[in-house]
């Protein structure tokens, strides 16, 4: 705050660019990408951390790995004992975690906004320094054990997934799940982990998002002092291989104790790559909202409501992906009726789209809604810093977010029949049921012989 | 504009210095609601929770679900408008209706741009919701058929069964221990005339609140409050609840189940929330189990053993004494290690109290990270029901930071003391496989 005259003469004659230059965007020398977008309606501030090394960047046999790194760094540096990283951040008001996805693996803090050097000096020492033992990683790999079961093996509709994911994804690596197979942890070492950091834990391959009270110029000042000094080193070649053509419909089932069967469908369908010129997933999340968006929208309306054919029923697809997307539909049978019944329900309201289209009052409907949300955004530092994590790592510019709102806006009812004629066809489908088995007759799951780990 | 710019930095870097709470109005209607508003113009938007004391500890046993599906279909048909011109008229202005629901409140909330036409069109809709509801008979066959899958379903997952057998073992006949879906039985028999009573019984303008939070004046709000409330009737301040059995039976139950993971929960009532020891239990907590890694249950049982992912403990404290509960998940051969280092843990935490450091970290986060607890909108409207709802004091976020300082050591031990009985406790383990022989 030097130079306060200054600063404010600047500022006048600057700020039709000024404006527009929230966020800001560095480069540091290393690579490294720093986005600072201002928010001072509270005198905190987030601070994000975005690796671009998901699950999709792993290799069979080591599945999982890239969430087990997000566990290990929390663990110890050379500098900071294990144990010491939480602590010093909870010392300092801060609330920190990660998250991991098949995209990114992604670290954060949530801090008073004087406090930001704390969460730049840990989080720039765990990038290069982090000591994986062995004696932490055989804990933490049970831990790990531990959420794949609570996350996974004993909550049927995310097996589903699990398993439907797998089966609609044969050769992108998106077929395996990002928690990973248990086989796999059952056999991951510490070495594949330190393995793991060292290929993909690097300035050059980071993208790191401040929201908040801050100044820019000083974010970058300080992203230079803990950040900048970190090496850049090579990356790994990306071989992501392109899934395969399918060549019609495929169907699972999946069995597990649980009262009802579920249904989910899904179709393979573009994300978006180009915000500026692309329009085919644009009209896909209009689609969905269509679908799905509120409560007495067309899947709502007519199977639950009237037909009642269903319980609960949904539409869903992701925008915005390192690779390809999926268009999804899943619903839970009402008591009486089969999931058969339910399929051929969501098959006839996907032809009335395509047959008849959608209407102008359902666009604007959803336009509407569509410009509502980015207004509630804003009320979410958190939630800012992730939307822009989130495109960056997906390899576009945090300036397609109003590209991709302006777009949103302009697609047409023509564009959404003409995405559900191309995209939600029967040679793109992938169809999972869960078969329900009553409590008693399901053994529990015994773990392989020979593959307990020692207490 | 240059002069003007110059003493928004000025303002910004003093307000990072010293954080004041928001201001908060309160006042009476004369028709006895009562209003808690922020005024803050920052963003263009408008958010509102009308709150009654109207939760599913109103229900008889024999009509448990009933307040539950009441409030569930305020929305689905009211003042002349059937659930899919509600639903409509409001995805058409981007507003979201959104509704708290537990065992003490049932909650009608809207998030709105405030700009006019879309915040009219929602409070217009939002009005006939909150005094105007139909309780269509077509639309509640189909929602209680809807609401018995979801219990069919819960009942065959372990977490489900896991609490709700706690909740049954805390409290007993007390309403706290009724499902708030209510029973597969209860749900079948419930008539359109048991909602319409039980709405015309709690509805009203003396067991309603308002809170406000955003982009609207004192006196929009005030209008605002008039447009939501004014057709209510009035009278019936709610009853107090019956006081929860402090004393229970300590236990422990095992139910059968094939998943591959025990779920464990441990428990005792614990506290009102407006009980004097609230602070030093808040405080305690925090180092026992509420601290994430901070927290000694995390470090026994994660950090040190690998047992599980997620290890806590919390008090959840209601207009009566609502739960002090721990809980975890681990691997089902492994669930009773898992429950000795817990009881261990808590035993061990109960009788010695935390250490001095252990306390100077628990009150630095909790006080360094206040903030963060009021950096949003969403957030301050979220106090804003708290403090009206518990009957808080108006400076209740004023005088935060210094309730937390003022805990010691010794307040907390004793208010463990008196609350937490490690040999008084329920314990459910479902899906664990057989004690060790």
């Amino acid at each position: 705050m030097r130079n306060l005259l200054i600063t404010a003469g600047c500022l006048a004659w600057l700020l039709p660019f000024a404006a527009a230059a929230n966020p800001t965007e560095f480069k540091l020398d290393n690579g490294m990408k720093l986005i600072v977008k201002e928010d001072h309606r509270a005198p905190v501030v987030v601070s994000q951390v975005w690796y671009k090394a998901g699950s999709m960047d792993e290799v069979s046999g080591t599945t999982g790995v890239a969430h087990l790194l997000e566990h290990m760094m929390f663990k110890g540096t050379k500098d900071v004992p294990t144990g010491q990283f939480s602590k010093i951040i909870a010392a300092a008001g801060g609330k920190e975690n990660a998250f991991t996805s098949s995209d990114h693996t992604a670290y954060f803090q949530q801090l008073q906004a004087s406090r930001l050097p704390v969460s730049f000096r840990l989080e720039a020492d765990r990038m290069h320094n982090l000591v994986i033992s062995d004696e932490e990683f055989s804990k933490e790999i049970k831990v790990v054990m531990e959420e794949r079961r609570w996350r996974t093996d004993d909550k049927p509709q995310a097996l589903v997934y699990e398993q439907l994911r797998g089966v609609a994804f044969q050769s992108h690596p998106y077929h395996h799940p990002v928690i990973g197979w248990m086989n796999d942890l059952e056999n991951m070492t510490a070495a594949d982990a330190r393995n793991w950091y060292r290929s993909w834990y690097t300035p050059n391959n980071a993208t790191l998002v401040v929201v908040g009270d801050v100044d820019p110029q000083a974010v970058l000042k300080l992203a230079q002092e803990y950040y900048g000094k970190i090496p850049a080193q090579p990356l790994p070649p990306r071989k992501v291989p392109v899934e395969a053509e399918q060549h019609g419909i495929k169907r699972l089932t999946v069995k597990a104790p649980a009262q009802f069967p579920y249904l989910l469908m899904g179709y393979h369908a573009p994300a978006l790559k180009n915000p500026a010129q692309d329009w085919e997933p644009y009209a896909l999340e209009v689609l969905a909202a269509i679908l799905d968006g509120h409560a007495s929208a067309r899947l709502n309306k007519s199977l639950i409501q009237e037909q009642q054919v269903a319980s609960a029923v949904g539409a869903g697809y992701d925008l915005i992906a390192r690779g390809p997307s999926m268009f999804l539909l899943d619903g839970t049978p009402s008591e009486g009726k089969s999931v058969a019944d339910l399929e051929a329900a969501l098959r006839v309201e996907i032809d009335k789209i395509k047959n008849a289209g959608v209407t102008e009052e359902e666009l604007q409907r959803v336009k509407a809604q569509t410009v509502a949300n980015h207004v509630y955004q804003r009320d979410s530092m958190f939630y800012q810093a992730m939307l822009i994590g989130e495109v960056e790592t997906a390899g576009m510019s945090y300036q397609s977010l109003d590209t991709m709102l302006d777009k949103l806006k302009a697609v047409t009812a023509e564009q959404v029949r003409e995405v559900a004629r191309k995209y939600l066809i029967d040679d793109h489908l992938t169809v999972a049921e869960l078969d329900p088995q009553p409590l008693d007759n399901v053994k529990p799951a015994q773990a392989p012989k020979g593959l307990h780990h020692a207490n | 504009m240059p002069i003007k710019l110059v003493l928004a930095v000025f303002l910004l870097v003093q307000t990072g210095l010293a954080l004041a709470a928001p201001k908060i109005q309160f006042w009476r209607m004369d028709n006895g609601v009562r209003v808690y508003f922020v005024e803050n113009h920052d963003l263009p938007l408008l958010d509102i929770s009308v709150d009654f004391s109207a939760g599913y500890s109103r229900d008889p046993a024999d009509k448990a679900g009933r307040a539950a599906l009441a409030h569930h279909m305020l929305a689905r048909g009211a003042g002349g408008l059937n659930e899919e011109e509600i639903s409509k008229r409001m995805a058409d202005v981007g507003a979201q209706l959104s509704g708290g629901f537990d065992a003490d409140r049932a909650g009608v909330g809207l998030r709105t741009l405030s700009s006019a036409r879309e915040r009219d069109q929602a409070l217009d809709v939002m009005a006939r919701i909150i005094q105007q509801p139909e309780f269509p008979e077509s639309v509640i066959q189909r929602e209680k058929a809807r609401t018995i899958a979801g219990i069919k379903e819960a009942e065959t997952q372990p977490d489900h069964i896991a609490a709700k057998t706690f909740m049954a073992l805390l409290y007993g006949k007390h309403p706290y221990g009724l499902q708030s879906s209510g029973e597969v039985a209860t749900v079948s028999a419930l008539t359109r005339q048991d909602l319409q009573d039980f709405y015309r019984d709690h509805y009203r303008a003396d067991n309603a609140q308002v809170a406000i939070m955003g982009d609207v004046t004192a006196e929009q709000a005030r209008a605002i409050v008039t447009q939501l409330t004014a057709k209510l009737p009035r009278g019936n301040a709610a009853q107090p609840l019956p006081p929860v059995a402090l004393k229970i039976k300590a236990e422990t139950r095992r139910i059968a189940h094939p998943a591959t993971q025990a779920h464990i929960l441990m428990g005792i009532p614990g506290i009102k929330r407006d009980d004097p020891d609230y602070f030093a239990l808040y405080v305690g907590n925090y180092v026992l189990g509420g601290g994430g890694f901070d927290s000694r249950l995390i470090d026994e049982v994660r950090q040190k053993r690998g047992l599980a992912y997620s290890a806590y403990s919390y008090f959840m404290p209601m207009k009566q004494e609502g739960p002090f509960q721990i809980g975890l998940q681990t691997k089902r051969d492994q669930a009773d290690q898992a429950l000795a280092v817990v009881r261990d843990t808590v035993r061990r935490y109960v009788a010695e109290g935390p250490s001095e450091a252990e306390l100077k970290q628990a009150k630095n986060n909790i006080i360094g990270g206040f903030p963060l607890r009021i950096d949003s909108n969403r957030k301050i409207l979220d106090y804003l029901v708290a403090i009206g709802f518990y009957g808080l004091p108006l400076s209740y976020l004023d005088d935060f930071s210094a309730k937390v300082e003022k805990v010691s050591v010794a307040d907390i031990k004793a208010a463990f003391a008196r609350r937490v009985d490690p040999d008084a406790m329920v314990t459910v383990l479902v899906a664990a496989d057989g004690p060790a022989k």
